[in-house]
């Protein structure tokens, strides 16, 4: 592969180790503010940590399709200009984000809150990294697998939904505070669903490759939930705003449109056993490790989605830490694990040394234990809030969070232990990056 | 000869089949997402159009207000209706329960907590007229009465 392509994995994943260390400064300076509000403000760590997770799961994703579309497409090439346009604007533009937050300029929304005209470069790079991702789908003659259709409908909806989080710039949007939240977080919530697809996409790939079975991605179960999940893309974004006083029918229609997500659930449950029996064989490898990493931590978030997902319930969860738990525990829980099984396996993780196999499975075990932790604790946290917010009916903020503040002790500790655990396994990814020179010869 | 001939008019006829039964797949992929996607449009549209009726426009200070809120990042710690950091209190109806002198002293000097921005007196008078506005849209809590029984709740807009 390419030099650009090599720099942009292994800008990658060093976006993965600055999410982590960001999210522990976060985490502490979220707790003791009074020793860091002077250097290292809490409102200027939180952006760099959203930003990078944020940036990490986009670019590993695009990393991935432009990988293994070459394999998919049959192309013979190496990536072409607009590739490389794509790589060095995205990433560019990332090292300016990050810049403007080092001296403390701000101006964007949640998730994006850089000065919003670097939007602009963002999504110039995308158009050229979508145009030439379906050229190259143009050409292919096997267009039908299902990753190809995770994979095309994840960038474009990443694309329709990336305008859309930006219609707050047209006045417009801003004459009603209403509509303008609710456009905002439709757009993040149909977000998530795309980079999703772009996700399970790859996957669905790697599953297919490792077990040699392609029926897999192409039987009509797989193709049914396929729809189900677009369909939850497209119209159940409405818990987040289930609290704005909007019309009652933005409510109902994402409840009634959530629920089809037990489907799911009760699939995952009815096909766990197979599973368990498929993971005895195939367990030695690290790549599926961290997909059935991810899976586990599919049930987990996706039963906690579930239930925030019924207003009655999501009104005592709403603004709790029960919305972070579920939020971190899918970004790093699903998107991170299917990254790395993705990265993993393009870098052939699984024909490295004994010893730095040994160091990524330490990291790997140290991360699920530390995230278990790190998860309930925010979880219990939310649940504490809740009580005192809504049943109690607290009004003095200070007092409410007292209990809230002692679990979250607990959370940024388990978040050291995420630390510790993810960076010797970015350590290793990247100093494999240097087998990336031809393709994937030996996961063959 | 003949047995030859007629396993291979077999095979033909079945991978013709197979074709058909494919091509139908696809077409039917085709229609379904084609169905999607305009059911997707038209539902955008109707949200944005419709989502707010009773809607309430900022004024210029309050919408300058807006602006800075988002300059110095205010989101990252404080919510509105529930949405937004955890670090400070949500402070959708903070106007309805503080005083503006209140809110202007907090917004100047900060707390313990929260940094002083080193605000000049305009922009803390912008961001108060943004909190009173923020304030007329609703209630961030929902009441207990408004849960309805399938798990849903309805709630309008308090003037």
């Amino acid at each position: 592969m390419s030099l650009f392509f090599r720099y942009y994995v292994g800008c990658t994943l060093l976006l993965l180790f600055a999410t982590l260390a960001f999210g522990v400064l976060s985490s502490f300076a979220f707790l003791y503010p009074e020793l860091y509000n002077h250097y290292l403000p809490f409102y200027q760590l939180h952006p760099m940590h959203v930003s990078a997770a944020l940036f990490w799961i986009i670019s590993g994703a695009t990393a991935c399709i432009i990988y293994y579309m070459r394999e998919v497409f049959v192309l013979q090439n190496a990536p072409g200009k607009a590739v490389n346009g794509f790589i060095c604007l995205w990433t560019g533009t990332i090292f300016v984000i990050f810049g403007f937050y080092a001296l403390k300029k701000f101006g964007g929304r949640e998730y994006w809150e850089f000065p919003p005209f670097l939007s602009i470069p963002l999504l110039g790079s995308w158009l050229l990294f979508i145009g030439n991702y379906f050229m190259s789908w143009r050409k292919a003659r096997d267009r039908k697998p299902l990753y190809v259709l995770m994979w095309s409908t994840g960038v474009t909806f990443f694309l329709i939904t990336f305008i859309e989080q930006n219609l707050w710039q047209i006045p417009w949007f801003r004459e009603s505070l209403l509509r303008d939240m609710t456009v905002q977080w439709k757009a993040n919530g149909s977000m998530v669903g795309a980079w999703n697809q772009m996700l399970y996409g790859t996957s669905l790939y790697i599953m297919v490759k490792i077990s040699g079975d392609k029926s897999i991605a192409e039987n009509k179960k797989v193709l049914f939930f396929y729809f189900l999940s677009i369909t939850n893309l497209m119209f159940n974004w409405g818990h987040h705003i289930y609290n704005l006083p909007v019309n009652s029918w933005v409510r109902h229609v994402s409840y009634i449109i959530s629920m089809t997500e037990w489907i799911f659930l009760i699939s995952i449950i009815r096909g766990f056993k197979a599973k368990l029996e498929e993971r005895q064989k195939m367990r030695h490898l690290l790549s599926y490790k961290f997909l059935i990493a991810s899976e586990f931590w599919l049930y987990a978030n996706l039963g906690l989605a579930i239930m925030m997902s019924i207003p009655a319930i999501n009104r005592y969860t709403h603004g709790t830490h029960i919305t972070v738990a579920h939020a971190m525990g899918s970004t790093i829980g699903i998107n991170t694990m299917i990254l790395l099984a993705g990265i993993g396996y393009m870098l052939g993780v699984d024909t490295l040394t004994a010893e730095k196999k040994k160091i990524i499975t330490s990291g790997y075990y140290l991360t699920q234990v530390s995230l278990v932790i790190f998860w309930l604790s925010l979880i219990v946290a939310g649940l504490i809030k809740g009580y005192r917010n809504t049943v109690l009916n607290m009004t003095n903020f200070q007092e409410m969070m007292v209990p809230v503040s002692k679990i979250l002790k607990i959370f940024s500790i388990a978040g050291i232990g995420v630390f510790a655990g993810l960076t010797p396994v970015v350590w290793v990814y990247i100093r494999a990056i240097g087998n990336l020179t031809t393709t994937t010869t030996t996961n063959k | 000869m003949m047995t030859r001939i007629i396993f291979i008019c077999e095979q033909r006829h079945k991978i013709g089949i197979s074709l058909k039964i494919l091509l139908s797949l696809i077409e039917m992929v085709n229609r379904i997402l084609t169905l999607l996607l305009i059911a997707f449009s038209c539902y955008s549209l109707w949200v944005y159009l419709y989502c707010d009726e009773k809607r309430i426009a900022p004024d210029a200070i309050a919408s300058r207000g807006w602006k800075i809120w988002q300059e110095k990042n205010c989101q990252s710690c404080h919510q509105v209706y529930g949405l937004g950091g955890y670090m400070g209190p949500d402070l959708t109806n903070i106007a309805a329960l503080r005083t503006e002198q209140h809110l202007r002293t907090f917004i100047k000097y900060g707390t313990g907590k929260m940094p002083n921005f080193q605000l000049s007196d305009d922009e803390v008078n912008n961001l108060v007229a943004w909190l009173i506005w923020v304030n007329k849209t609703g209630k961030a809590k929902v009441p207990a009465s408004a849960v309805h029984w399938t798990g849903t709740y309805n709630i309008e807009r308090q003037e």
